[in-house]
């Protein structure tokens, strides 16, 4: 089983990243701040203005370190990229299935129904663990969006054409999402739901959200280049120039488990507090230097939790969730596997 | 695995405080320095081997000396650590 190597955030105003020896060093200010051998490492992740060596970009291109530069709010900017490697017998693959419907409707079905699944365990687990604290009114509701969900699940696995999936998703995202401030239950008022909204999240939850996603975001990317896929070609999200689609298809079986939960427990525990975050002039909300960094800490805590992997029937930590997904797509594309079975968590 | 580097390399000799730059280079290569002259080093067997025969390339073994403890997969278990020189938990939250 593939080892969970370390990724590192670098959040410091104007630091300076440089390879010594085999290390990475991270300076601010003309001092180091600390260094860490490059070979435990699978990522590094920089936010504000930070500034890389040459040495050090060309040493996590040919060891295949996801490199990337990030705004404060978790925004993509930029990532260093290497010569093209992995397989291209594999990638060639995944081109011819991605553009041949009858093959690629049962990956994207796949994964929307893993997705409604997942969201519907979100909501049960919410239940369970606090339904007594709800009003008879607000348990119905949360009980509809829960047997809605369990139902758009088994919809989309008899689905036949990709808009036909698309719009299924919509619906779930609309279920679920209208459920989730219920799920919130010791919110303060400033830690409220007022409905998906980004570029730019318009209230702190939000805000949250779309950083945990950015930062699954990167992980998905990583896995996918990992196996030597393109993370570009997907088959749920339509090619655009820039786009990784096929991270962000990854993502979507992933988000309610990894990204959703980690942000209700958070605001429920008190993790999180309403002044981590920011309000700019336009109502724009994103998250403090603090806030980001509490965050992060709480993501690569979560990242090391370990689940049992419901298809490989072994326990691996849920940072290698996005790998082994990446690995199972990459078996049913070279024909391995006779469909990718997408990860629905129990 | 986790793995325990000491050396021992005696300066006075010719070519000495070459072989303890390059023997404390190697080291730093693969893992942290948590004292003058003692490295814990997280490695996977592989790299374990080329670690190994690095530093045991570059020492004098007339005049040097190396000791590797084998920690263990649960080796961060069996320290601990107490006074100044704090060190990094490098599988632990990485945040600069």
């Amino acid at each position: 089983m593939r080892r969970l190597l370390n990724t590192i955030y670098v959040t410091s105003e104007d630091a300076w990243l440089r390879k010594d020896g085999e290390n990475l060093v991270v300076e601010a200010d003309g001092k180091e701040r600390g260094r860490a051998p490059l070979h435990a490492l699978e990522g590094v992740v920089c936010f504000n203005r930070t500034g890389a060596s040459p040495a050090l970009m060309a040493a996590c291109a040919e060891k295949a370190i996801t490199l990337s530069f990030l705004t404060p709010e978790g925004r993509f900017q930029a990532r260093v990229e290497g010569a093209q490697t992995g397989n291209v017998l594999l990638r060639r693959a995944q081109y011819r299935m991605a553009d041949d419907p009858s093959r690629s409707v049962p990956i994207v079905r796949g994964i929307v129904t893993a997705k409604a699944a997942n969201q519907r365990t979100v909501l049960l687990r919410a239940l369970r663990d606090h339904g007594e604290k709800l009003e008879t009114p607000q348990r119905k509701a949360f009980e509809d969006a829960e047997a809605r969900l369990g139902r758009i699940a088994r919809r989309t696995a008899e689905a036949e054409t990709i808009d036909v999936i698309r719009g299924f998703e919509g619906e779930a995202a609309n279920v679920y999402f209208g459920v989730f401030d219920a799920m919130l239950h010791a919110a303060p008022r400033e830690l409220r739901f007022g409905g998906r909204s980004r570029r730019p999240p318009l209230d702190r939850v939000n805000a949250l959200l779309s950083f945990l996603y950015a930062m699954l975001g990167h992980d998905c990317r990583s896995a996918l280049e990992g196996v030597g896929l393109d993370p570009q070609v997907g088959f749920l999200h339509t090619d655009r120039p820039g786009r990784a689609s096929l991270a962000l298809d990854l993502m979507e079986e992933l988000r309610p488990v990894l990204a959703d939960r980690l942000a209700l427990t958070m605001i429920n525990r008190g993790q999180i507090k309403a002044r981590d975050f920011v309000v700019d002039a336009g109502g724009a909300i994103s998250l403090t230097e603090d806030g980001r960094k509490l965050v992060l800490i709480a993501w690569q805590e979560r990242k090391k939790r370990e689940l049992r992997h419901p298809f490989l029937g072994e326990s691996a930590a849920m940072g290698l969730v996005a790998h082994l997904q990446a690995r199972l797509l990459s078996r049913h594309l070279r024909g391995d596997l006779d469909g990718y079975p997408p990860f629905i968590w129990r | 695995m986790l793995m325990l580097v000491t050396y021992d390399v005696s300066t006075s000799s010719p070519g000495g405080s070459r072989r303890l730059r390059r023997v404390a280079r190697a080291c730093l290569d693969f893992g942290q320095r948590v004292q003058n002259s003692v490295f814990e080093c997280e490695v996977d067997p592989a790299q374990w081997v080329a670690l190994r025969a690095r530093l045991i390339a570059e020492i004098d073994e007339k005049e040097d000396s190396l000791r590797f403890y084998r920690l263990g997969a649960e080796g961060k278990r069996r320290i601990e650590h107490i006074g100044a020189k704090p060190v990094l938990d490098l599988d632990g939250p990485l945040l600069f």
